[in-house]
């Protein structure tokens, strides 16, 4: 049977963290923006609150709650809503503790989760992009070599969540010679680990708290279980889908941010004797936004659902992604527009959410064309 | 781009030249400190010098190009190299045409003489926009008052180009209140007044290269000479200031769109550029985005000049002239994004130019008349849509 609903649990998570957003993200967002980073304060807060160890095992000291990327869809449109360069600083830590939740050997849970259940906050990350263009995450070139004693990793990494911050890193390399995403595997690397290099990559054009970086692994070795997985590794796919799936939703709440802000706005703003609401041309931008924010929401939610049923999702977080990819640039730029001259300036949020819905959407974006 | 005269042609080189060498660099330079160059910055007065030995094509007959095409032309090859650096530019700018026009013989002399041959960067600048709205040019709040004197000024504007370092700001406000916008007179305020307050350059998206300012007028008293067109323009017909800045619109669109155009083949040449060295030429994905993307530009750059014909050959082009600048602005919007997935992951990271060229872009499509406002004149003129 069809259903729009959240559980109660998940309604709550999502009432918290639109709290959250509202009260500890939005009104640092610009200050963030123009510092690229994010304050450390704030991200221990977003840590107290539990977000990366919410669905870790008990046995591994965790929340225990049922691993779902439907929760995590709502957490990251809870956050994307106050400020998605800030939310996804916060949740950057998850960017590596999923995967392990979902696809690691039980060893490298043992090993791995339970350094994120702790009170003190522990950045980590997933280095994916790739400098080649059109970036295709199965034509990856980072190249992991099978040793005798391990793996040799080498290549270069581009726009790696707080890379410079993280205490622990999954890097997405081609370790065998079977034919496109079957290749490519996970691996453990120790960011601190020898023949790693990590430097900041300056002058993105959004989402500057997640101070982005430039991994180089120059052939860094690693023990034989630095893979992902059991055996030969993990098949990557359900992590690509949960990423395009969170990343999509971190877009639709930065949309819905603009949304809201754009209308009460449109209903003051007063130009040739009416409100500019009552033109219809500003009238029915508001509505197409509102349309694109909740078609965007559902096929986002669609994804993330199916993913908890065990279903092979690729084809619908791909879907989900391209739609949304295509769809928020717009509504950032609709926004901004509806506010004139006053939206390009910089004391108001709106050309900050259009640079961080470019930044957002730009991988993929070519292929959503 | 197009087949323009030989003569012309010389010119456009010239910015060309100049652009490449000296505009590209300052624009980025003005970018990356998130600020315009200071008034004495070296490359003002390198511009200075650059005009007086490249003064650009004037009405001798040389260039069987008329003014608007001309403009056009100049235009567009300048904001390839930097619309920021272009609106930056010293000279009278945006009012000068309509001092020319509508100023008495003496105010052409006293505000726009210093500019001919000046050794040194000046700064004329127009003052529109108000805080509470530009659209709407009839709602404007700004007050006049007639004094013994002269006149008092009373009220607020924001976003002004060049405002904070200008010799002179030209200031829309209404002497006249009952008359509603035919009320409205321009007035010259001068550097240094000390009714020009609360002066502060916004912070802006893009176009970082030059000033836009915010500013407040508390009692700010202008000299009786400073009114434009004197204070009876009755006895000069073309001096009604709210008609002649509203008639020189038509032709600024214009130019607003070969910028736009300019910075659209800017964003077009560095996607096409980056799709060769990388290799995604090869993508048969990008080499169609690349040929939508040259369709676009020139669609817009045709537009453009043809309303930039209709004013030479004096062809009513209110039509044209709002098509060409919605277009072209949507236009560069369009590219600059375009580009940016082209060069992906470069794009994001890493300064670079495409980068700055969809931040710059954005302002286009609401600066001298928003898209919205474009559609609704051409609405007006073609279906008799009520304003
Ligand atoms: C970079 C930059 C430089 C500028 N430089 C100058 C300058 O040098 N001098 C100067 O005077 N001004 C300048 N401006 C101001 C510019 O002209 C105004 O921003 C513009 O006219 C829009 O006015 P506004 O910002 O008050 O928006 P508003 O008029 O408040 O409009 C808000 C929104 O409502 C829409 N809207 C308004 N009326 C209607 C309608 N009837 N039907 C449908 N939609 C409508 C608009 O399109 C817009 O989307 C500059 C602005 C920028 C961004």
């Amino acid at each position: 049977m069809i259903s729009f609903d959240v559980t109660d649990e998940q309604s709550q998570i999502r009432d918290m963290l639109l709290t959250f957003a509202k009260e500890e993200l939005t009104p640092r967002a610009r200050q963030a923006d123009e510092t690229c980073a994010a304050p450390a304060e704030l991200l221990d807060e977003a840590w107290s609150l539990g977000l990366a160890s919410l669905a870790i095992p008990e046995a591994y000291g965790g929340g225990g709650a049922p691993r779902s990327t439907l929760t995590g869809a709502l957490m990251l449109e809870a956050m994307g809503s106050g400020c998605a360069g800030l939310g996804g600083a916060a949740a950057a830590s998850s960017l590596f503790v999923n995967p392990l939740i979902d696809l690691g050997s039980e060893e490298q849970k043992k090993r791995e989760l339970p350094k994120f259940c702790g009170n003190a906050r522990r950045a980590a990350t997933l280095a994916l992009h790739e400098d080649s263009f059109a970036f295709d995450p199965s034509r990856i070139v980072t190249r992991a070599e099978p040793r005798a004693d391990g793996w040799r990793i080498t290549g270069v990494k581009r726009l790696v969540p707080l890379g410079e911050e993280a205490g622990d890193m999954l890097v997405l390399a081609r370790a065998s010679d079977a034919p496109g995403i079957d290749g490519i595997k996970a691996f453990i690397v120790p960011p601190r680990a020898p023949g790693v290099a990590i430097t900041r990559e300056s002058g993105t054009i959004g989402l500057t708290p997640m101070r982005f970086a430039r991994v180089e692994l120059a052939g860094v070795s690693l023990p034989p279980d630095a893979i992902l997985g059991e055996g030969d590794g993990a098949d990557i796919r359900p992590l690509l889908a949960s990423l395009r799936i969170g990343g999509a939703a971190l877009a639709v709440g930065l949309v819905r941010a603009v949304t809201d802000f754009a209308i009460p706005y449109a209903r003051e703003r007063v130009a040739f004797g009416e409100p500019i609401a009552k033109k219809q041309s500003i009238a029915f931008m508001l509505a197409d936004m509102h349309i694109e924010c909740d078609v965007m929401r559902w096929l986002v939610w669609k994804a993330a659902a199916a993913f908890d049923r065990g279903a092979d999702v690729s084809k619908m977080a791909v879907l989900a992604q391209n739609y949304v990819n295509r769809r928020a640039i717009r509504i950032a730029d609709d926004g901004l527009q509806i506010f004139g001259g006053h939206g390009y300036i910089r004391d108001l949020p709106l050309e900050m959410w259009l640079r961080n819905a470019r930044m957002l959407t730009i991988h993929g974006a070519l292929a959503a064309a | 781009m197009n087949k323009f005269s030989a003569a012309l042609n010389v010119h456009i080189e010239q910015v060309r030249e100049w652009g490449q060498r000296e505009v590209r660099p300052a624009g980025l330079e003005a970018d990356r400190n998130g600020a315009p160059l200071p008034p004495d910055h070296p490359y003002f007065a390198g511009y200075v010098d650059f005009r007086r030995r490249h003064p650009g094509p004037v009405d001798d007959g040389a260039v069987p190009e008329g003014p608007a095409v001309r403009m056009a032309a100049i235009n567009e090859e300048n904001a390839y190299w930097d619309r920021g650096m272009g609106v930056a530019a010293p000279g009278p700018g945006l009012p000068a045409p309509i001092v020319a026009a509508a100023g008495t013989p003496e105010q052409r002399e006293h505000f726009l003489g210093p500019f001919r041959g000046s050794e040194i960067p000046r700064w004329g600048s127009f003052a529109l926009t108000e805080p509470s709205g530009g659209s709407d040019t009839t709602a404007f709040r700004t007050r006049a008052t007639r004094t013994d004197r002269g006149f008092l000024l009373n009220g607020a504007k924001c976003f002004i180009g060049n405002a904070a370092r200008a010799d002179w700001v030209l200031v829309q406000a209404n002497l006249d209140p009952d008359k509603g916008r035919s009320g409205q007179r321009s007035f010259f305020v001068e550097r240094g007044n000390r009714g020009m307050t609360g002066i502060k350059v916004e912070n802006k998206m893009g176009l970082r290269a030059y000033e836009s300012v915010s500013f407040i007028l508390e009692d700010c008293e202008v000299p009786r000479d400073n009114i434009l067109g004197g204070e009876r323009p009755e006895q000069t017909s073309r001096s009604s200031a709210y008609g002649a800045t509203m008639g020189t619109l038509n032709t600024t669109r214009v130019g607003v769109a070969a910028s736009a155009v300019g910075l659209a083949r800017s964003a077009y040449d560095e996607a096409l550029n980056f799709a060769k060295q990388s290799g995604a030429f090869r993508s048969i994905r990008v080499r169609d985005r690349l040929e939508a993307m040259h369709r676009q530009l020139r669609a817009a750059w045709l537009m453009t000049l043809r309303a930039a014909w209709k004013a030479d050959s004096r062809i009513p082009n209110i039509v044209d002239a709002s098509m060409a600048k919605v277009f072209a602005a949507e236009t560069a919007q369009d590219l600059a994004s375009a580009g940016m997935e082209i060069v992906g992951l470069e794009a994001g990271a890493g300064h670079h130019l495409v980068e700055k060229l969809f931040r710059d872009a954005k302002a286009l499509n609401i600066v001298e008349g928003t898209g919205q406002i474009q559609r609704i004149i051409m609405a007006r003129h073609l279906v008799g849509l009520p304003r």
